[in-house]
């Protein structure tokens, strides 16, 4: 445990310090929900309809930026040679660290949400409902992503070839998102059958990704 | 955690560690569509060290990585007798590769608490072993402001922070004064002195007495 607490502890803190990125998620995910309504206009019972749409495709936007670090950085100062000779099993690193990148990009986003709910006329019990799903369903665009950020490792530019990889994967955790969202809002089917499926999304990616990511890293050792 | 230490220390204690040995035989490694080298073989006991020399190109490097476990031969076998038969070789092997897998943003100490905690499985105090590679001083400087030889002496601390009874060492003296050349090889002997076994891939002495060497490249 004491390994994988200070791998927790060193990838949060880089995220923090000079040069993480830990909040340029959240604040691109500001921005992105912010401009939404200049474009639609201000009509607000569209805004209120379609709010939390706009703020499950920013969270997952943002979700996607600092992915391409995820494993890139460790791998080209050699902290991944390192890692593999730990006696640590790869998979339990592989979700560390994810843990840690969501904690630092995807958290930020669950505490945003009633900040950008104002701006898409939301009314509380819709905000609260887009938050709760955000949190339960974030952590899934985070390990999915962990597999991509384990396939593209090696590549100079990989963050591109990363969204195109790991956004067609996501789209299911983005439907059940929405649709817990919209159930809490206006019905007709209840909140919990649509959320129950995202959480397990958020449980079955937890599990896989870990272990697609290492079984990745192994299979490209060079 | 630090079994396999443990088991090692215990090991030490029976006076049965003559009987670890890293043992290679016709490892051959292919990479980039190109045979690096082929038909290697060699055996390693407690105390003792192993140069590998070579012109540039001859596979040093790829020799220890494999020995590390971070490529696979693609013919051969190794294996390491009479160490913990839990753990790959590469869990009793300290790697000091070509980078130094520091993080800029973390201090000198954060740096190496990560490594000692990460790779030893506690806490350990890391002050005396920063003062012995000579920088006790700026244990809270960022290791963006390091000089490539500072650098180089944060990665050895690594090896003795963390008790592993393999080092693999690729051109250790690298960007190194003399001061910290003379560090090393004392290390490297008391390492050998406790037990330990070296493979380290050089281009000259690193001070050490009477090592083994292994030419790779040319008169394979």
């Amino acid at each position: 445990m004491t390994a994988l607490a200070a791998l927790l502890v060193r990838d949060m803190r880089l995220a923090v310090r000079v040069g993480g990125g830990a909040f340029i998620g959240v604040l691109f995910f500001l921005l992105v929900v912010a401009i939404i309504p200049f474009a639609i206009g201000p009509d607000l019972a569209l805004l209120a309809r379609i709010g939390p749409a706009i703020l499950w495709l920013g969270a997952l936007l943002a979700s996607l930026l600092g992915l391409d670090r995820l494993i890139a950085s460790d791998h080209e100062d050699g902290s991944l040679d390192l890692i593999l000779s730990a006696q640590t099993p790869l998979e339990l690193t592989m979700a560390g660290k994810a843990f840690a990148h969501w904690l630092t990009t995807g958290l930020p986003l669950v505490v945003a949400t009633p900040l950008l709910g104002l701006l898409l006329n939301l009314d509380p019990v819709a905000t609260g409902a887009v938050a709760l799903t955000l949190a339960a369903g974030t952590p899934a665009l985070t390990f999915i992503g962990l597999v991509g950020a384990a396939l593209t490792v090696a590549l100079r530019r990989g963050g591109l070839l990363l969204a195109v990889l790991i956004l067609p994967l996501t789209i299911p955790v983005l439907i059940f998102g929405v649709a817990a969202s919209n159930a809490a809002i206006v019905g007709p089917i209840p909140f919990g059958t649509p959320f129950t499926i995202l959480c397990a999304l958020t449980l079955m990616s937890a599990v896989v990704g870990p272990i697609a990511a290492a079984a990745t890293l192994r299979q490209g050792l060079d | 955690m630090a079994a396999g230490w443990h088991i090692w220390q215990e090991a030490r204690r029976w006076g049965g560690m003559d009987v670890m040995r890293l043992e290679a035989s016709d490892l051959a490694c292919f990479r980039g569509g190109r045979q690096v080298f082929s038909g290697v073989s060699f055996a390693v006991r407690v105390g003792e060290a192993l140069l590998i020399t070579g012109p540039n190109g001859a596979g040093k490097s790829s020799l220890l990585r494999l020995v590390a476990g971070l490529l696979r031969p693609s013919a051969g076998t190794l294996g390491l007798d009479g160490g913990d038969p839990e753990l790959t070789i590469a869990e009793q092997a300290h790697y000091l590769g070509h980078q130094d897998a520091l993080k800029p943003a973390l201090s000198v100490l954060e740096n190496l608490d990560f490594w000692a905690r990460f790779l030893g499985g506690r806490a350990t105090d890391l002050s005396s072993t920063l003062a012995d590679v000579g920088l006790g001083a700026i244990a809270g400087l960022p290791a963006a402001y390091l000089s490539a030889g500072q650098r180089r002496r944060l990665s050895i601390a690594r090896l003795i922070a963390v008790k592993r009874p393999l080092w693999l060492l690729d051109e250790p003296t690298t960007a190194l004064d003399v001061t910290a050349q003379a560090m090393l090889a004392g290390l490297m002997r008391a390492h050998l002195r406790g037990g330990g076994l070296i493979v380290a891939a050089v281009h000259g002495p690193i001070g050490l007495e009477k090592p083994a060497e292994l030419r790779l490249g040319g008169s394979q």
